[in-house]
């Protein structure tokens, strides 16, 4: 049996405002080494909301989240920025880069924020991931000097940084016209074959979801 | 490693708003400018102020006060022992002008490792004769040497030399007011008589100014062999020794001890000349409070502008949180953004706090009040500058701090999914 990464344990969250609605209800679920996960469902069914939850960022729920065996405090906002950092590597619907930085800059950033390895080293792995992503000319790029695509693409290797246990997308292709769509997911689909990356990715795109290795699908807080 | 990330990040965000950056600095620079400025200035003329009495005040003026006797006779008459004494139409005592025993107490005093020099003194009342008209005046006997020496006589000295007043016998320093009403200039010689109708004649060595009127109609100056000439006392007789200290500061307790010990009047220059510190104080504190006003204002432009920064730079604090910075690395960030600002600023404002005092010490500034005084006063005291940086980066400090805090606590999820 392959070795579980990530875990969800009776997991249920209310929003309070403006009146209480309990929008996850008892979800259990886990992800695997190797895994390529699309969740999927329909707008506002809870999907992002779940993301969240699992990536440390919402405390605010009632359950487990177990990332790597280990469960997740829901007070230790500095332990739990440590795991996002050294474990999770987030792809976002927007890139979210640094316009102040360069494109290189911007890739090591989480590299520098774990400190394992000098600035040299994290600079010469930061050029490896580009390079897998087929980016290391725009290295020393301006961000917003980027196309879109170019743009994720440099946030894909953000994520990659730290060899994170698990790769969380919210929508990663949402912003992203078809050519560009599939661009990103053979991406993915190559870090999970080559790399043994596993990916968690959340889309309500059905031909992307089609395409992976598992969907997990959600509708009114509940995985069916 | 971390620490070196964090500093990066902050240096990008300053970079990236620069010109906000710069009008931010700028107004700690100003602050910090007027604050070295207006304290130096402030300082030089409180100096200026105090060294006009100060300077040439005793620390502890030892003389004997014209007052009645402590040991009446009705004391010794063992009949009234115990009891209270009324006694009517009691009279000073003015035998006892004298220091008793001067030679022996001056000799104490240049053994005493406090005290920087004393100078023996010895006034007279005499009258200044103008052909038919007699101009009242004092004259004081002094050792012109160690008047130069302790209490800067020769500042005041406005034509001639005041160490002639040794070289020379019967020879005299006339008060700049006194010299005008007698006609009289250097070389010139004055005739002065005594209450007891006796007339002296003394050549004229130099003119003296206080820059206080009052004094100068009425002081001269002269040594104190010839005033004892002109008193027709023997030459130990010494009304007052004027004793200057290493440490002003120390002049209430010493001369309480020298009183008891030389069995003399004693009076310290902190009871002599209390309005003169308590002018000084109130000065200073206006100085502080308009000086940190200022810096307190240029806090509050770097606080607006962190708030800016931060409210523009959302996306970017949200990012840095989900890939693994802390609220904690966060926060330190803008602190870094707010001390860096404080630091450049700060600098900047002490270098033309400097500029400006030395400008300031160019101007031509003459009175006849202050002979010795040219330009305006400034005091170049390093706590002025050390104060102004300490404040400058408390200020910017706490100024940053209220948006640190608020950048630390934004919560990256309401960022991302509010796009």
């Amino acid at each position: 049996m392959s070795q579980i990464i990530l875990e969800a344990k009776n997991i249920t969250k209310y929003f309070e405002d403006p009146v209480r609605v309990r929008v996850l209800n008892d979800i259990n679920f886990s992800v695997n080494k190797k895994e390529f996960v699309a969740l999927t469902g329909k707008s506002g069914c809870g999907k992002s909301t779940l993301l969240y939850v699992l990536s440390t960022m919402d405390t605010d729920y009632e359950g487990d989240v177990i990332i790597d065996q280990e469960a997740m405090p829901k007070k230790d906002e500095g332990f739990l920025a440590k795991i996002r950092n050294e474990k999770i590597g987030f792809v976002f619907q927007f890139h979210y880069l640094l316009n102040e930085f360069n494109v290189l800059n911007n890739v090591m950033l989480p590299g520098l924020k774990l400190a394992k390895l000098s600035k040299e080293e994290v600079e010469h792995r930061a050029y490896e991931k580009l390079k897998i992503l087929g980016i290391e000319q725009l290295a020393l790029k301006k961000a917003n000097q980027l196309s879109g695509g170019e743009k994720q693409r440099v946030a894909i290797a953000r994520a990659l940084i730290n060899d994170p246990h698990i790769i969380m997308g919210d929508e990663p292709t949402g912003n992203l016209d078809k050519k560009n769509s599939d661009l990103v997911f053979d991406i993915f689909k190559k870090l999970c074959a080559e790399l043994d990356q596993t990916l968690l990715i959340v889309t309500h795109d059905p031909s992307f979801a089609e395409r992976t290795d598992r969907i997990i699908k959600m509708e009114d807080g509940r995985i069916i | 490693m971390k620490k070196g990330v964090l500093i990066d990040i902050a240096k990008a965000l300053l970079l990236a708003r620069w010109r906000q950056t710069m009008v931010a600095a700028i107004g700690v620079t100003f602050s910090i400018t007027m604050f070295i400025t207006l304290l130096s200035f402030m300082h030089g003329l409180n100096d200026l102020l105090d060294g006009l009495i100060l300077n040439r005040a005793a620390h502890i003026k030892l003389y004997n006060d014209i007052k009645p006797n402590a040991n009446q006779p009705i004391k010794a008459e063992k009949a009234f022992a115990g009891k209270y004494h009324f006694i009517h139409s009691v009279k000073s005592d003015a035998s006892k002008q004298a220091i008793y025993n001067s030679a022996a107490i001056m000799q104490s005093l240049s053994k005493d490792s406090r005290v920087m020099g004393y100078a023996p003194k010895l006034t007279a009342q005499v009258f200044f004769n103008n052909g038919s008209t007699d101009i009242t005046g004092v004259l004081n006997g002094i050792n012109p040497a160690e008047e130069i020496r302790l209490f800067h006589f020769n500042d005041y000295i406005t034509s001639g030399k005041a160490i002639d007043l040794q070289r020379e016998m019967n020879t005299i320093i006339l008060g700049k007011g006194l010299a005008e009403k007698l006609l009289v200039n250097l070389e010139d010689v004055i005739q002065l008589s005594t209450s007891k109708g006796d007339r002296f004649q003394l050549k004229v060595v130099g003119i003296f100014e206080s820059g206080l009127r009052d004094l100068d109609n009425v002081q001269s100056f002269t040594s104190i062999n010839t005033v004892q000439k002109v008193l027709m006392q023997p030459n130990n007789y010494i009304t007052e020794i004027d004793v200057k200290l290493k440490d002003i500061n120390w002049a209430p307790a010493m001369a309480k001890e020298y009183a008891q010990l030389y069995q003399t009047d004693a009076e310290d220059i902190q009871t002599t000349n209390s309005q003169f510190e308590t002018g000084s104080k109130i000065r200073s504190i206006i100085s502080y409070a308009v000086g940190i006003t200022l810096l307190v204002v240029a806090g509050f432009g770097i606080y607006n502008i962190l708030n800016m920064m931060i409210f523009e730079k959302m996306d970017s604090i949200a990012i840095l949180k989900a890939t693994g910075f802390s609220g904690k690395d966060v926060k330190q960030i803008f602190i870094y953004i707010a001390i860096s600002i404080g630091i450049v600023g700060g600098l900047a404002g002490l270098l033309f706090g400097f500029i400006l005092t030395s400008i300031i010490d160019q101007i031509p500034f003459i009175t006849p009040a202050l002979p010795t005084i040219t330009t305006y006063p400034i005091n170049y005291s390093i706590d002025f500058y050390i104060i102004g940086i300490s404040f400058s980066l408390i200020t910017t400090y706490l100024a940053g701090w209220f948006p640190a805090r608020k950048a630390s606590k934004i919560d990256p999820v309401v960022i991302i999914r509010g796009k």
